[in-house]
């Protein structure tokens, strides 16, 4: 990712993942992609009641090159999929992938000819949120479990 | 004020022995009818009945259907349903065509309800029933890639089909509007 590169010593290295990894955790980009039930209740998460902004992440992006957070959100068609897959591919390193609720992760109940079953088919998954919807202290949760990820990270990791 | 069994009894006196099946259900009429006789049907409703609105065009399949003790098997497997509505005369109506078999193809009433376009759209999506002269037949719901009818009693339940890339008309499909 740049500048760790440019360390040799591995005491500084260490150091230099921390003060990175706490930069990280702490400005989280969300690229928010909702389409179902779920994305209205991202709404309740991000606005004052709930507030994800007091673990830094409220800075939702719709462009996904300025996002290090993917939030999905509901039924994802398999029509969509390649869609989802390419916003996924846009997004610059490092990334994480939330996804939320019963639908993204499994296909929930639309266990049909139209639903993707999971959206760990396409791309990579962070955490899972259960819950249809999930409530948004469970969303925060997640993020929070991300957070933790995030910290046990080495920036050398995402090259 | 015109009812429904008014309406049925006013087409049955026009088309008579071509109806197949005329029934009412709590106050609700049907008449079905064969391919060929469609259009006139529904141009009948529409200038004569004043039915202005097609509402909705559907598709049944009934493969396997059970219709119950003592009776005889089905003579045609699909019907395609046209849910009319008069706003002139308050009052609803609905026309069943029954399709034999996918051999059997329908007319198109787009041409008399721009709506019947995407509609017709649909029911070819979903059960492979073809309209006669319809300007763009194409899928509507499933991607470009899906191969068979979804909402036949024959696909299997459990059979995904996955899309390779996004679709080129996802973001912008400008042929229906030029
Ligand atoms: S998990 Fe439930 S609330 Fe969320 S998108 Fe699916 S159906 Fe809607």
């Amino acid at each position: 990712m740049g500048l760790e590169t440019q360390v040799t010593s591995p005491f500084l290295a260490t150091r230099m993942d921390e003060v990175i990894n706490w930069g990280r955790k702490y400005s989280m980009w969300p690229m928010p992609f909702g389409t179902a039930c779920c994305a209205i209740e991202f709404m309740g998460v991000v606005s004052s009641r709930f507030d994800i902004s007091r673990f830094g992440a409220e800075l939702v992006r719709f462009s996904p090159r300025q996002a290090d957070l993917l939030l999905v959100m509901g039924t994802i068609t398999q029509k969509q999929a390649p869609v989802l897959k390419q916003i996924y591919d846009q997004m610059p390193n490092p990334k994480w992938v939330l996804s939320m609720g019963a639908c993204a992760s499994t296909g929930g109940f639309y266990d049909n000819y139209t639903t993707v079953q999971g959206i760990d088919e396409i791309i990579p998954v962070d955490v899972y949120v259960a819950g249809c919807p999930p409530r948004p202290e469970n969303v925060i949760g997640a993020v929070v479990k991300i957070m933790e990820k995030i910290d046990r990270e080495k920036a050398a990791d995402w090259r | 004020m015109m009812t429904e069994a008014d309406v049925a009894a006013k087409v049955q006196e026009r088309f008579g022995g071509r109806i197949l099946a005329a029934n009412a259900f709590r106050g609700q009429s049907v008449v079905t009818i064969a391919p060929k006789d469609l259009r006139e049907v529904l141009l009948f409703l529409r200038d004569t009945l004043a039915f202005e609105w097609l509402i909705d065009v559907g598709g049944v399949d009934y493969l396997g259907y059970d219709d119950g003790p003592g009776k005889d098997e089905r003579e045609w497997r699909f019907e395609v349903v046209y849910a009319m509505l008069s706003m002139a005369n308050n009052v609803r109506f609905r026309v069943k065509v029954a399709v034999a078999d996918e051999s059997v193809t329908v007319p198109s009433v787009w041409d008399l309800w721009a709506i019947a376009n995407w509609e017709e759209r649909e029911v070819w999506d979903m059960y492979g029933i073809v309209f006669e002269h319809h300007p763009n037949l194409r899928r509507i719901l499933c991607h470009d890639e899906f191969v068979g009818h979804a909402l036949r009693k024959d696909y299997p339940i459990t059979r995904r089909q996955k899309l390779s890339a996004p679709s080129e008309n996802i973001l912008c499909d400008r042929s229906e509007i030029a």
